[in-house]
């Protein structure tokens, strides 16, 4: 079979793993609000369906293209997914894309994809580490045609179809699929493997394709903020008191007697 | 143009019982329906509905639309999804609710890019604004650091609900409720996967989401041998079960299916007992429902110790089975 054309997506996000306390909103603007040194990361679901692609073609051969959706795309965050071994990086960039929702994110990407033409495999983390709605893979596939299948533990290709052992609630099902198909990605697929030097120094030189809405047969009017189905009606964080009791003792071991003590004492054990 | 009215709860079974997010999306679909002086009804699809549809009307719907089928029985997106497209088409509700479980979040998605319309996923909270009739639906984002409530006006709205986010109603036997079957083609050859095996990853013990008590392991664990000895034999003391964070079940210290967070189970027991675990949002977004949290964890300014209502600065490895002693000593008293 001739060499196998995987499609990741990849969305540019604050970075989920940042403590809790730096993620703040601006209720006037229903927008969050970050420490401008905060660097944006790759979603990190983003970064598992990276490495399911890798995986495919450390096995298949082939090549991978990665796309990303935004504005103000940091080069050496999304340069990522060519050090470990991205082939091509295309971008949708421009403020038009701006604030989307899932509908109009969905189906920009599935735009270009189509522009794209040819491909085995499309890769999306299982949800967006930003809004964490989990949509735009199954949307993809909606609007292109093509099966789906969610929550990939992992992913072989072999004769033309995919091999997916797919996340259920007491276990795992391996599923067989027919390609072209989209692929969602979890967790427990592993993390996105290391970049190596020379990685780094070949997406170095590497200059992303950029596509406008009018590369993609869209106009502004139908991409980003003015293409969203959903309206954000107000962003918030709930006021939260903390009001931990801590159990003190000599040792750990004496606050761990007296954590249960004070657990009978209140009646909660 | 078709009237929109009513909601519609499409519901799920597990072994041939309504499921308990069933239950709850009626619960929540409930109060809706009432304040629009509509029906709340449910759909069911199947290899074999049985009983369950009683069980939905004694939960709360007015009506529900039963559809049996052999290929049902198994959760396939391109199955359901035919269902639930024709269903919904005809039937044209105001509002469709969903579970965000693992066939919500395959099938919501389906459904709402099929309609075109607008979907919010994970919801915890549903509000109706009376002016406008539509449905004020908060959600958190941001891994849970933060909530959105959206809107949409384009009809029908989709929601998916988080476990235990909504209550189910008293079940109640003397309801009153309309059953019926309409028939809907299903088409095979659109069944575009095939399930080749199934396997089940044993957790013993009691089922996580039905334990009074959970003594939940994070990263600092370390690995998997003490999710068998101490974190085990303090769950077993308080005839608990045992859970992690999402690091060990990416490890695979633990089988995924004891994760608890964002991306895995939601709980809500008496007490979570959260063991060398920082706080993550994505962890607490899984246990927030808890009535009581204890915190035990050697950084003082993990954040873990911001949601807990009691805690232990202190290593775990000292601190757990010191804990465990006590709780022995005391409950034997």
């Amino acid at each position: 079979m001739p060499d196998i054309h995987t499609i990741v997506c990849c969305k540019q996000v604050p970075d989920p793993e940042a403590p809790p306390s730096v993620f703040k909103v601006d209720t006037a603007a229903n927008k969050l609000t970050l420490p401008p040194d905060m660097k944006p990361v790759v979603g990190q679901y983003d970064e598992f369906a990276m490495e399911a692609a890798l995986k495919v073609k450390d096995s298949a051969g082939g090549k991978i293209t990665v796309l990303s959706l935004g504005n103000n795309i940091v080069r050496d965050v999304i340069k990522k997914t060519l050090a470990v071994g991205g082939d091509e990086l295309i971008l949708l960039e421009d403020e038009a894309f701006e604030e989307g929702d899932s509908w109009s994110t969905a189906y920009a990407l599935a735009m270009a994809i189509k522009k794209i033409g040819e491909y085995d495999l499309i890769f999306c983390g299982r949800e967006s580490s930003d809004w964490d709605a989990g949509q735009v893979g199954l949307g993809i596939a909606e609007i292109l045609g093509i099966p789906a299948v969610t929550l990939a533990r992992k992913v072989e290709v072999t004769d033309g179809k995919a091999r997916i052992e797919q996340v259920i609630p007491d276990g795992y099902q391996v599923i067989e699929v027919n390609l072209p198909a989209v692929v969602t990605v979890t967790s427990e697929l592993g993390s996105l493997r290391y970049a190596a030097l020379k990685g780094i120094m070949v997406a170095a030189k590497k200059q992303p394709t950029v596509w406008k809405p009018a590369d993609i047969g869209l106009d502004p009017s139908q991409v980003g903020a003015a293409g969203r189905l959903l309206k954000l009606a107000r962003l918030f964080q709930p006021v939260k008191e903390p009001k931990c009791e801590i159990i003190e003792g000599e040792s750990p071991a004496e606050a761990g007697a007296n954590l249960a003590i004070r657990l009978r004492q209140a009646k909660i054990l | 143009m078709a009237e929109y009215k009513g909601v519609i709860v499409y519901g799920e079974l597990v072994n041939g019982k309504l499921s308990s997010i069933t239950s709850e999306l009626l619960g929540g679909g409930r109060p809706l329906a009432d304040q629009l002086n509509e029906d709340l009804a449910c759909i069911l699809a199947s290899d074999a509905v049985g009983n369950a549809s009683k069980e939905a009307i004694a939960f709360g719907a007015d009506r529900v639309y039963v559809v049996e089928h052999p290929l049902l029985k198994e959760y396939q997106g391109d199955a359901h999804i035919q269902i639930a497209e024709k269903l919904v088409r005809e039937i044209t509700p105001r509002i469709v609710l969903m579970g965000q479980t693992s066939i919500g979040r395959d099938l919501a998605p389906r459904l709402a890019f099929r309609l075109g319309t607008g979907l919010s996923t994970d919801c915890i909270d549903l509000s109706m604004d009376p002016e406008t009739n539509l449905l004020q639906q908060t959600k958190p984002v941001y891994g849970g650091n933060a909530q959105a409530i959206f809107t949409s006006d384009i009809l029908p709205q989709i929601v998916t609900i988080r476990a235990k986010a909504m209550s189910p109603m008293e079940r109640d036997e003397s309801r009153k409720g309309e059953v019926t079957s309409p028939s809907v083609e299903l088409d095979p050859l659109a069944i575009r996967t095939n399930i080749v095996e199934k396997i089940k990853e044993e957790v013993t013990g009691i089922k996580l989401e039905d334990a009074p008590v959970i003594v939940s392991g994070g990263r600092g664990v370390g690995g998997p041998e003490p999710f068998k000895a101490a974190l085990k034999e303090l769950a077993d003391t308080l005839h608990g079960a045992v859970g992690a964070s999402r690091p060990p079940a990416d490890h695979g210290w633990v089988p995924e299916a004891m994760h608890i967070g964002l991306t895995g189970k939601i709980v809500a027991p008496d007490i979570y007992i959260a063991v060398a675990i920082s706080g993550a949002s994505q962890h607490i977004a899984g246990c927030s429902g808890s009535k009581t949290m204890v915190a035990i964890n050697k950084d003082p300014e993990a954040n873990i110790f911001r949601e807990a209502q009691f805690g232990v600065v202190g290593r775990y490895e000292e601190v757990v089975p010191a804990l465990t002693e006590k709780l022995k000593d005391l409950l034997a008293e």
